[in-house]
């Protein structure tokens, strides 16, 4: 058994941990050897961490000898997006400018999957400060697609993603700002959730648009990224923006099914100019397919949505410009040598250290925000942003959940979309409009469109339906299975 | 819309990056790509639209001013380029006396 541990499901491992049938040693050592197979290929992280995950083991091992009963996660490896800190552990925000930092706290989240007892196996790749929808704009290089190594496995959060669909790890976390952790688990052919603004801390989450940016989970099945929801969940005081209501029991309700449950097909997120065919018929399919286990599905308009990624384009930028000046060469991080004075050296220091992207998007938002601009650009997106809730809420009238395309085209080929940031920018149609109302998605794998690459299904919920979306997007999985594996994982089903 | 080169050079001089010559070319073509499909939001009739900039909001977040754990001096700083006497060292900001 001990030799294909790689293979299984994060709840699973947990329970042949919790039943002593297999150490958490030997789980964190299968993944550890999976790792170093397939890792040259797939490069999704920036520091693997194999002491921090056997020293995680081992202690999960000892508490459960110990008679102590762990988490229902304890023991299963996990794959760290690079941009929460961890104390002591390299965090480099896939930036030049934080290349050697070394965080002296751990983020919230960290803290909780500490108690939780989930190995971190490695941090994971990202678009430098969690900025872009490919990976490419890591200043540690790009991860592959486990599906087809020529191709991106999506981003920001891809190395998170791709780790978990090449089972270097059944577990991941990314950071999903436009939509980087939906977007590459589409890609990648696994499970994202996008939680609620403010259902998990942003404490030690190197920020990148503040009333954007939200923590969630990878997993390849939907009860796995549902536990991991949970175990990272909750009301953090040292996050002003943290939601101080309990968190609800995503599972006791997920498999109910979706009998009676009312979903709208977002019509303008589901095909038309820019969607791949291969994506909306899988799409399609899937709504069909929620029709047939007794959901209501009926079509639903939604004109407003197409303004979105425009208001996005300005508002994050904005976000982004305004948190990223604290990075001067003062505090933390990068330093140019030699400067004369702090204002060449704050200025010489940013512009060695961050990449085009970053640079683009602070002189985006520098000028949304400056004088003459500000009503003009930042502050009509704003209106926008009321525009788009108002949207959702008009839905919600009819509908408890929406139903769209997570990604209008597969994973495309590194390089492709890198001298064009416009048509990067489109990757994140479908995923924006959730991230301004601050609600909540879900990305499930339904398909392989014409190119035999993964497609993902988008469920949208209104904030803290988490129980709701889970539970949609477990009643598809339970009747249209999962994916065939990608052809990293050799020969064996998943 | 296009930025004019003193548009981007006053730009990049508000956000403290040292810019070269190509990257002020190439950065201006692009943002003026960008910023013209931005301008669609001034395309919805938005007037009477309250702007939103916390889909979420929370008001008054308070708590007891109890004091906590915090990091200590040595660890808080150990992150800096440079340092001396327990704290951040920057270059010179005013002009050496005459």
């Amino acid at each position: 058994m001990t030799a294909d541990l790689w293979r299984l499901p994060a709840a699973e491992l947990a329970g042949a941990i919790a039943r002593r049938e297999v150490s958490a040693a030997e789980v964190v050592e299968s993944h550890l050897a999976r790792i170093e197979a397939v890792e040259p290929e797939v490069r999704a992280f920036i520091t693997p961490t194999p002491e921090l995950a056997r020293a995680q083991a081992s202690d999960v091992d000892r508490r459960i000898a110990a008679g102590e009963r762990l988490g229902p996660l304890a023991g299963v490896p996990l794959a760290l997006k690079d941009i929460l800190c961890v104390d002591g552990v390299r965090t480099t925000a896939g930036s030049r400018i934080l290349g050697e930092f070394v965080p002296p706290y751990d983020a919230t989240v960290v803290s909780r999957l500490r108690e939780a007892g989930t190995p971190i196996v490695g941090k994971a790749n990202l678009d430098e400060f969690a900025m872009g929808s490919s990976t490419e704009n890591s200043a540690f290089g790009p991860s592959r697609n486990p599906w087809d190594t020529t191709r991106v496995p999506g981003g920001s959060s891809g190395g998170s993603a791709a780790a978990v669909a090449a089972a270097m790890a059944p577990l991941g976390i990314g950071t999903d700002t436009g939509g980087s952790i939906r977007q590459p688990a589409a890609l990648c052919g696994v499970v994202g959730v996008k939680p609620t603004y403010g259902l998990v801390s942003r404490y030690g989450l190197i920020a990148f648009a503040s009333s954007l940016d939200q923590v969630g989970p990878f997993a390849r099945t939907v009860r796995d990224a549902a536990l991991l929801l949970e175990a990272i969940a909750g009301h953090d005081p040292r996050d002003s923006t943290s939601i101080p209501d309990p968190v609800a029991d995503l599972t006791a309700t997920i498999e109910d099914g979706v009998s009676g449950m009312r979903i709208g097909v977002a019509r303008e997120l589901v095909g038309g100019e820019g969607f791949q065919a291969g994506v909306t018929a899988r799409v399609r399919e899937a709504a069909d397919r929620l029709a047939a286990l007794g959901a209501e599905v009926d079509e639903v308009s939604v004109p407003t949505f197409g303004y979105a990624l425009s208001a996005y384009y300005l508002i994050a930028p904005a976000e982004c410009s305004s948190n990223l000046a604290r990075y001067d060469g003062v505090r933390y991080g990068y330093r140019a040598a030699g400067a004369a004075d702090v204002v060449e050296m704050n200025s010489r220091t940013r512009a060695e250290g961050f990449g085009d992207e970053v640079k683009r998007r602070i002189m985006l938002g520098t000028y949304a925000l400056s004088a003459g601009y500000y009503d003009a650009y930042y502050g009509k997106a704003q209106q926008v942003r009321t525009l788009v809730i108002r949207e959702f809420e008009r839905a919600y009238e009819r509908f408890d959940l929406l139903l769209s395309a997570t990604s209008p085209t597969t994973a495309f080929k590194i390089g492709e979309r890198a001298d064009d940031p416009l048509a990067m920018y489109l990757s994140d149609v479908c995923t924006i409009p959730t991230n301004l109302a601050g609600a909540a998605a879900i990305s499930v794998p339904c398909g392989l469109a014409e190119d035999g690459l993964p497609v993902g299904l988008q469920l949208m919920g209104p904030p803290l339906s988490e129980a709701t979306l889970l539970r949609a997007a477990r009643a598809f999985e339970r009747d249209f299975g999962f994916l065939p594996a990608p052809p990293l994982w050799g020969e064996g089903a998943p | 819309m296009a930025l004019t080169r003193e548009q981007v050079v006053h730009v990049a001089r508000l956000a403290r990056l040292a810019l070269s010559e190509e990257e002020l070319e190439r950065f201006g073509r692009q943002l003026s790509g960008i910023l013209e499909h931005a301008a669609q939001v001034t395309r919805l009739a938005t007037e009477d639209v309250a702007p939103t900039s916390h889909a979420i909001p929370l008001v008054n977040v308070l708590r007891p001013d109890v004091p906590g754990e915090c990091l200590a001096r040595e660890k808080a700083i150990s992150t800096a380029p440079e340092r001396e006497q327990g704290r951040f060292k920057v270059p010179r900001i005013m002009e050496e006396p005459q």
